[in-house]
């Protein structure tokens, strides 16, 4: 039963990436949106907002969508982050730093670029899992959770 | 039209992360957790998810433009440099530290918890650190 969750997940982020594809001609890379979003609100403002919209509004309905699930359906909410501020900051940092050195995350490179074929973000999906698995095994059992 | 789209496919690829299960710093770490109690579900999100999305992408690409557009906007740099590989290992590192990436981050903002903004807020300068120094260079 625990795999029917994912799988209509999946489907349902597959036909997020297909809609904005045939509506905007774009991929569905959510560390790319977020970041020109945020830069043309600091940095280029009333630069044709027009243009820019839709990046809010996904970004939007990507807020959107867990209420629907947890307000409408009671679904509960997973449990609040475990991890000590320090490391929150850390591992947001290093997200940060990395999916902009590396043009993106596992929406962009895990879910569109895959599925485009791109061995470019093939390579990165596979050095970003290996990564975080060697991440979380230092983490969980070399370490042993004593940070 | 043209805009509610883009905030239909947000609202999609939100429900999706959520009832997958990636919205969950937990069970994205014991998917990650191969020498631990590993949790395999989280492999049927990208297998349900690459396949709609291949076959949507066929589709679609079939057309001449996009509905809203004037051309499809598709990456095309071919290039693994080191950029991509230093980029996505630091990017795995941070995942993996508390198992969150972008979309489940900004996809809990409405648990309204001070550690998802201060995630968020560490994310921002991250990425803004990373442009001043692409510029820089």
């Amino acid at each position: 039963m625990s795999f029917i969750g994912p799988i209509i997940g999946g489907v349902l982020i597959g036909f997020a990436a297909v809609i904005m594809m045939v509506a905007l001609g774009r991929v569905c890379g959510i560390s790319g949106i977020f970041r020109t979003a945020l830069h043309n609100l600091l940095f280029e403002r009333g630069a044709d907002f027009e243009q820019q919209q839709w990046r809010w509004l996904f970004l939007l309905g990507l807020v959107l969508g867990p209420v629907i699930i947890y307000q409408l359906m009671g679904l509960e909410r997973p449990a609040p982050l475990a991890a000590n501020e320090l490391l929150v900051i850390l591992a947001g940092l290093l997200v940060g730093v990395g999916t902009r050195l590396g043009s993106g995350c596992t929406s962009g490179h895990g879910v569109c670029g895959i599925a485009r074929f791109s061995v470019r973000s093939m390579v990165a999906t596979v050095t970003f899992m290996v990564m975080a698995i060697v991440t979380v095994y230092v983490m969980r059992h070399v370490i042993g959770g004593k940070v | 039209m043209r805009l509610l789209l883009p905030l239909i496919s947000g609202v999609l690829f939100g429900i999706g992360l959520t009832l997958s299960g990636m919205i969950d710093s937990m069970v994205v770490l014991g998917f990650l957790d191969l020498a631990g109690q590993w949790n395999p579900a989280l492999i049927f999100v990208m297998a349900s998810a690459i396949p709609v999305t291949l076959v949507g992408y066929r589709l679609v690409l079939k057309r001449r433009q996009p509905l809203f557009d004037s051309e499809f906007h598709l990456p095309t740099n071919p290039v693994i440099d080191r950029s991509l590989l230093m980029g996505a290992a630091i990017f795995g590192i941070g995942w993996g530290l508390i198992g969150l990436c972008p979309g489940p981050a900004i996809a809990s903002i409405s648990s309204g918890q001070p550690k998802v903004f201060l995630f968020l807020l560490s994310m921002m300068v991250g990425m803004l650190a990373m442009d001043k120094m692409a510029v820089a260079k």
